[in-house]
């Protein structure tokens, strides 16, 4: 199919207007038809990955018009080994959430379905456009449905949330904003592709880097513009959680692959020190702030934080391991090979598909509780395996996963940042590796505290155990998770050649030629 | 010294004018001696003047002619700001209307003072001569003063007349003051002379400081009439004091006339001087951004906050006189048009929610829109997007566009101030959707609107979205006007 692409992205968010129009009234056909919706764009989605040539790093599915000439912007649409996996990644995300809601929403159901199916397709968007205002359409449109997803269907505090979290990512977008118009200024287009030839003097690049670093650092969330999220996730219904944590925080990782390091390569080099101590406050840090927390989604939602550390640590690391010699070849700075800084870049991105996965599987099990008991407070419960029995099963499975038992996807991811991580620093590996301690140690004492022991709150033993549509989303999600952690080899082989590209990229430099 | 001759072949080029005219006079007559009965037929003839008129109008683009000697001009501009004009006129009257049955105000005097005042601005828009330019501003300023006091048994519109009469004579004054400055130093109203007199290379340094004097006062006189900071201080209360019909073409069409004046008087007439207002211009835009983010945030009046966002907005317009270039001046017509199609949903979405004896004004009187009428929420939620500058609707792109020629021409912190504070205004917009979305607070809401209203006010929400996703017509359009 030529247009595939264009497919993913409008088929969502025209079914999210034909949800509308069945209307609140008619919810059981809302729901029908928007799972139909997101199986059928599952389905197409899959064939990027069926017919993706893994052996070239060009952009593959192209789609190219022009939208405004006047500012020469083109309706410019592909993939490539980076952004595939983000794609399918989105639209599995959206089946899981739109079914996850199935019974649980009640309250304006038809809004609910196209507000996560509009998602969807903007999201699909800003992980396919090729043209970066295209880009920026996307990316600030989709704070929309979010926008209202928080606000309408969320807890007590959702105005608050919704609100800072709006502009929170408002304010660094804007940022970016005006570095790409800056950009354009000197190209005089909008393409990406154009951007990575443009050369820029230094005092050029920072100030492009610091753009994007505040646009992308927000989203990913980094320390310390990290404070929206845990209200964020707090406030949103399960579904928003489920999207914000798999895929939202993924669009800043996205954005520091596609854009910070191949446009920005001279700053990315002298200002990855920065980034990656960040990056190790966010791992350790953060961490130490999850073990306290009384509340299971603000506790999950800071252990998301932490892991997101790994994806910048991952890509930023690469600066101290390799470097471009003289003659245009890459040169090992630490005596390690080159394979060292793929294993970052890489275990970047499967700690990127990897966390969209566990995190949506964690909230998930927070959702079926909290749709059980109404609390999110981890003293609520206690002994809860005694009644759920079957859902327990998952919950620790999911457990196991965020802390990093090897086996599970959230082992692979962090294993490769930290192998690629110790060639470059000894002291960032190491930092790197207390996650394997402290995440273990929240989650497995927030299990402990909720699913072991003697059951304390007499609502507990009354508990119902999860039904089959329960049951059906865990368990895709426990397959997805084991099959990553088991057998990442087809996600590594589709991005290794953008991976290549991307690192002969990052080590070129920009700076203009001194005569 | 000018030369007054006329010519009958000239008259021509008048034709949407000398309609229109024609027109108010007739429906004028027509309205005294009719029954009862077919005084509800006024509104329609009037809607069909303009109609006729626009289409006027529109078959005189792409003529170009200076006439009633040298003191009114058609060109491209003219004409396809006056098409402008006399679309937003018609869906302001619509809107107009269901406010106007809801709150018992319905007098014909109305349709055919709204008509006057949009005669000003076409006269405005064509001047081509201080005089005629002075005559136009004044046809438009007298009859929004009598619209506003229209409301005769409120006080807060009599307040807000007579605020604005006072203030918008002081302006007019200034101007007239400035534009006396300028013919007593170049020694001619025509805007060609005064241009050519301008750029002569031998003028002396006493012939400078006088033209850069009046030049002073004439910015000042059209930041008055703009409403940008420091000569903001009528806006807040004559918005919120008018009948909310009145603020609606107050906040929309006149603006037009005043870009128009401010294009006529500065670029054509004055065009050498741009790096010397362009400077001023620079300070008012910055100030108005700043003002109108920071102020609306606390305001609990709809009308209020529209008018604060209204001063921000005039901000971003007059940054792309700042640039001096043709496609800065096109970014900011852009900006103009666009937000003209923003405020007239905005206040076309405040209308809707008026019926018989309730006046909504308030912020709060939006909770529970999305439940009683998610169509008209959604519409508000659209505009209020827009207005803060959120892809794709068109809001976003007029602000693409002004800060696309603003970087170009190497103003990159005044860029980087002038989205902060759209960051900051955002939050206000924010506030109507939480109000309408959020808030659980079940209030019941009658949406008495009839079919006219409802389906203009529909069609200009969908073209804030669709212009948004395609632009560049109407961008293309802005930039040839120049």
């Amino acid at each position: 199919m030529d247009s595939l692409l264009s497919i993913l992205i409008w088929l969502p968010i025209l079914g999210s207007g034909s949800v509308l129009l069945i209307g609140n009234n008619r919810s059981q056909l809302a729901r029908w038809v928007s799972v139909g919706i997101s199986v059928l764009v599952f389905i197409l989605s899959i064939n990027l990955f069926l017919d993706f040539d893994t052996s070239t790093a060009s952009m593959q599915f192209v789609e190219k018009t022009s939208w405004i000439s006047q500012f020469n912007i083109f309706y410019h649409l592909g993939v490539d080994g980076i952004s595939m996996p983000l794609i399918i990644l989105t639209t599995f995300s959206t089946i899981l959430v739109i079914v996850a809601g199935w019974e649980v929403i009640n309250n304006r159901v038809a809004d609910y379905m196209a507000a996560f199916l509009m998602m969807e397709g903007l999201i699909i968007g800003v992980f396919s456009s090729m043209d970066a205002m295209l880009f920026y359409v996307f990316w600030e449109a989709s704070l929309i449905p979010m926008l209202l997803i928080i606000g309408v269907w969320g807890g007590q505090n959702r105005v608050y949330a919704s609100i800072k979290f709006f502009l929170y990512t408002f304010l660094g977008s804007v940022f970016m904003l005006v570095s790409l118009i800056y950009m354009y200024n000197l190209s005089g287009s909008f393409a990406i592709s154009e951007m990575y030839a443009l050369p820029l003097t230094m005092v050029q690049q920072s100030w492009i880097f610091w753009a994007f670093f505040l646009a992308f650092a927000v989203k990913v969330p980094m320390f310390p513009v990290h404070t929206w999220l845990p209200d964020a996730h707090v406030q949103a219904p399960t579904g928003g959680s489920v999207i914000l944590a798999a895929i939202m925080l993924k669009m800043g990782g996205y954005g520091f692959f596609r854009f910070s390091l191949p446009i920005t390569p001279d700053a990315s080099s002298s200002f990855a020190t920065v980034v990656i101590i960040l990056s190790l406050i966010a791992i350790v840090y953060i961490g130490f702030v999850a073990l306290v927390q009384k509340d299971m989604k603000k506790l999950i939602a800071y252990s998301s934080i932490s892991h997101m550390g790994f994806v910048t640590l991952g890509v930023f690391a690469l600066f101290s391991i390799m470097k471009m010699g003289s003659t245009g070849e890459l040169v090992s700075i630490s005596g390690a090979s080159i394979e060292s800084a793929y294993l970052g870049l890489e275990g970047a991105m499967i700690q990127m598909i990897s966390h969209g996965f566990i995190s949506a599987a964690m909230f998930l099990v927070v959702g079926v509780l909290y749709d059980r008991l109404h609390s999110r407070d981890i003293s609520t419960y206690g002994g809860v395996v005694n009644s759920m029995p079957k859902f327990t099963g998952f919950a620790v499975l999911f457990a196991m996963a965020n802390a990093g038992l090897p086996g599970t996807s959230g082992f692979v991811g962090e294993f490769m940042v930290i192998l690629g991580a110790l060639q470059a620093n000894f002291w960032f590996a190491f930092l790197a590796s207390m996650t394997l301690i402290i995440g273990a140690a929240y989650t497995l004492w927030m299990v402990k505290r909720v699913f072991w022991g003697t059951i304390t709150n007499p609502d507990v033993s009354t508990l119902s155990d999860i039904n089959s549509r329960e049951f059906g989303i865990l368990a895709i999600l426990a397959i997805a998770v084991l099959w990553m952690g088991l057998y990442p080899q087809p996600v590594i082989e589709v991005m290794h050649a953008s991976i290549v590209n991307l690192l002969e990229q990052a080590l070129t430099t920009k700076l203009p030629v001194l005569l | 010294m000018m030369n007054f001759n006329f010519n009958a072949a000239e008259l021509i080029f008048a034709m949407p004018e000398l309609f229109l005219l024609s027109a108010i006079s007739l429906i004028l007559l027509f309205d005294l001696f009719v029954s009862q009965r077919l005084k509800q037929l006024t509104y329609y003839l009037s809607q069909l003047a303009l109609l006729i008129t626009g289409f006027l109008a529109f078959n005189l683009i792409g003529e170009n002619a200076i006439i009633f000697s040298g003191t009114f001009v058609l060109d491209s501009l003219g004409s396809t700001f006056k098409v402008f004009i006399l679309g937003f006129a018609i869906i302001a009257l619509v809107y107009t209307r269901h406010y106007l049955k809801a709150h018992d105000l319905l007098r014909n005097e109305y349709f055919v003072l709204a008509l006057m005042s949009i005669l000003g601005m076409m006269v405005m828009v064509s001047g081509h001569s201080l005089l005629t330019l002075y005559l136009g501003l004044e046809i438009m300023s007298l009859s929004l003063y009598a619209l506003i006091a229209t409301a005769r048994d409120r006080a807060s519109a009599i307040e807000a007349a007579l605020k604005y009469f006072v203030l918008g004579a002081i302006a007019s004054g200034l101007l007239l003051y400035g534009m006396s400055m300028i013919y007593g130093i170049s020694g001619s109203l025509d805007i060609a002379q005064i241009s050519s007199f301008a750029s002569a290379s031998t003028l002396g340094s006493q012939q400078t400081l006088i033209l850069n004097f009046g030049l002073v006062f004439l910015v000042i006189g059209v930041a008055f009439k703009l409403g940008a900071v420091p000569f903001h201080m009528w806006v807040p209360d004559v918005y919120q004091g008018s009948p909310t019909s009145v603020t609606m073409f107050l906040s929309t069409v006149p603006k037009i006339a005043a870009i128009a004046l401010l294009i006529r008087l500065l670029i054509d007439g004055l065009g050498d001087l741009q790096h010397y207002w362009a400077d001023l211009f620079m300070i008012l835009a910055v100030l108005s951004i700043a003002v109108g983010s920071l102020v609306a945030l606390t305001q609990s009046n709809i009308k209020r906050m529209l008018a604060y966002s209204t001063i921000s907005h005039i901000g971003f317009v007059l940054l792309g006189f700042v640039t001096g270039v043709v496609d800065g001046y096109g970014a900011a017509v852009f900006y103009v048009l666009a937000y003209i199609l923003m405020s007239l949903a905005a206040f076309g979405s405040i209308i809707v929610l008026n019926r018989k004896g309730f006046e909504a004004d308030q912020i709060s009187d939006f909770q529970g829109l999305s439940k009683h009428s998610p169509w008209f929420a959604l519409i508000m939620l659209v505009v209020m997007l827009s207005m803060a500058g959120v892809p794709p609707f068109i809001g976003f792109y007029s602000k693409l566009f002004i800060l696309q020629q603003v970087i170009a021409e190497g103003y990159v912190v005044i860029a980087i101030t002038a989205v902060i504070f759209a960051v900051i205004s955002a939050y206000y917009y924010l506030q109507i959707i939480k109000t309408m979305y959020f808030d659980d607070v079940d209030k019941e809401i009658v949406i008495s609107a009839q079919l006219d209203m409802k389906v203009v006010l529909s069609i200009n929400g969908i073209l804030i979205l669709v212009v948004g996703l395609m632009p560049s017509f109407w961008m293309e359009l802005s930039v040839s006007l120049f």
